[in-house]
């Protein structure tokens, strides 16, 4: 008993700390890779081409003033912050890194916890990240703000529809909820599922970029109408985790897509979490190259995108997944 | 330890609930109605109904509870637009029907408690699951669940009909 407490333990911690510090460079990639494609440098004082810049960025934010303004709700204002990034840690207890590894000779799971309803789990944690951003938006007492706050709990909700649906047809051939057993299903490449639901994946990616608010679905920040939209008032350490959330939740969504769609951490020659870590960094990079691409949509185009193609799209692919499944 | 985390959840619940009706600011209260929602989950996971805890967080927590915060910040309601008199009877009628309430609860308990019997042993350890749920849901339950869908249908359609005067 006390073995297994210790075990898990360690397991959150090690999960934790490489979380964190993927966030941290994930920054530092961001800026980096988005220079390039703009001909730029990027950052290059700190540390050989820029490596020590995120964590002098998180000193300096660190040391920042932390200023609640006049007006705004206290509590709820200083809860928002938390409310955003504590869910982003929840989602990472379900995903599974690797296969099962030998240390001190015991067999170790590369998965914090392999509950039998993952994908449920996930979609219920994700669930409530939403009230970070409505909250961090209402409690500013600031116009736009308070715009940010209800275009994202709009967004999030309409996409978390299609998210959902464009799952199920994964679920229905695999015929379980846990990712383990999804993963251990894609053992070959033939057997990833991004071929076997291909319609699914795009719905998913397109729905999973919407509720991360990146770009072109970053409406609750959109910098050049809404100053930056639900933190405008925030500063210092809240401003702090606000980021660590939206990074996290990004890094988040691409070990989903990766387990569900790419195979999780199956892969030849390499260690299993070498190839998990490979997969999820293809996504990163993907999601950074559309920021450098795409312009952002239209408040009422993102709501007709979202209900009205991408929702039939998601039941059809459902209809579909069940026709062939019983040919 | 079962216990400790009954209790927790279990205090967390009863005071939510009851700051949910206490609290003047309603965003306040919808806050503290979403705490007591996901004690409730907690609740359920004791009772290793997990595929409800998780379902009651994904429809309740996660989407309901979105929508009535998103209608209140809309809204914006100020304290002063409940007016004195209504107060007066609102706790009328509260304190009508939380004795009323009460009274119920208790002759439910008394009844019930004599016709308790031990759980049933063939249950199996998974009775809560994804698979056994679905399973009833769709054989031994399927008419009722089927007229809530179109319950649901009905619902919503009434609402799109209501929202929209041109269709």
């Amino acid at each position: 008993m006390l073995t297994v407490a210790i075990v898990a333990l360690v397991k959150v911690i090690v999960v934790l700390v490489i979380f964190l510090l993927m966030i941290a460079y994930l920054t530092w990639w961001e800026r980096k890779l988005l220079a390039h494609f703009q001909v730029r440098l990027g950052p290059m004082r700190v540390g050989p081409h820029g490596l020590l810049q995120p964590l002098a960025d998180g000193l300096k934010l660190l040391f920042k003033e932390d200023i609640t303004p006049a007006g705004s709700n206290r509590i709820i204002f200083t809860l928002a912050p938390i409310i955003t990034f504590v869910p982003t840690f929840m989602v990472l207890a379900v995903i599974p890194f690797g296969k099962s590894i030998t240390l001190f000779g015991k067999s170790i799971d590369l998965i914090i916890s392999d509950f039998n309803m993952g994908i449920l789990y996930i979609f219920a944690v994700v669930s409530l990240g939403v009230y970070g951003i409505v909250l961090a938006g209402w409690s500013s007492n600031n116009k736009y703000s308070l715009l940010g706050g209800l275009r994202s709990s709009a967004q999030m909700i309409s996409y978390e529809v299609s998210l959902g649906l464009s799952v199920i047809g994964i679920l229905m051939l695999s015929g379980s909820l846990s990712l383990v057993n999804i993963v251990n299903q894609q053992d070959s490449i033939l057997n990833w599922y991004i071929f076997r639901q291909p319609l699914a994946f795009v719905i998913f990616l397109i729905c999973a970029l919407a509720e991360i608010n990146r770009i072109p679905f970053d409406l609750p920040e959109a910098d050049n109408e809404l100053v930056a939209g639900y933190y405008t008032e925030y500063s210092s350490m809240k401003f702090a985790m606000f980021f660590l959330g939206e990074y996290g939740s990004m890094i988040n969504a691409s070990a989903i897509a990766t387990t569900l769609f790419f195979g999780g951490w199956q892969g030849p020659w390499l260690p299993p979490v070498v190839w998990f870590l490979i997969k999820i960094g293809a996504f990163l990079s993907f999601f950074i190259w559309l920021r450098a691409t795409l312009p952002r949509f239209r408040y009422d185009q993102l709501m007709r995108f979202g209900w009205g193609i991408l929702l039939p799209l998601a039941l059809l692919n459902i209809f579909i997944t069940a026709i062939i499944m019983v040919w | 330890m079962e216990f400790l985390i009954f209790f927790i959840a279990a205090i967390i619940l009863v005071f939510a609930s009851v700051l949910v009706v206490v609290q003047r600011n309603p965003v306040h209260s919808a806050l503290f109605l979403i705490a007591a929602l996901c004690a409730q989950a907690i609740l359920y996971l004791l009772l290793n109904a997990t595929f409800l805890a998780v379902i009651q967080i994904i429809v309740y927590a996660g989407a309901i509870m979105v929508l009535f915060l998103f209608v209140i910040m809309l809204l914006n309601l100020k304290k002063d637009e409940f007016g004195p008199e209504r107060r007066k009877a609102q706790s009328f009628f509260g304190i009508l029907f939380a004795v009323l309430l009460l009274m119920e609860l208790g002759l439910v308990v008394k009844i019930g408690l004599s016709k308790l019997t031990p759980a049933d042993a063939s249950l199996s350890f998974d009775f809560g699951g994804v698979q056994l749920v679905g399973k009833s849901l769709f054989t031994d339950y399927l008419f009722p669940f089927e007229l809530t869908s179109v319950l649901l249908l009905v619902a919503m359609v009434g609402a799109i009909v209501l929202a929209k005067k041109k269709l």
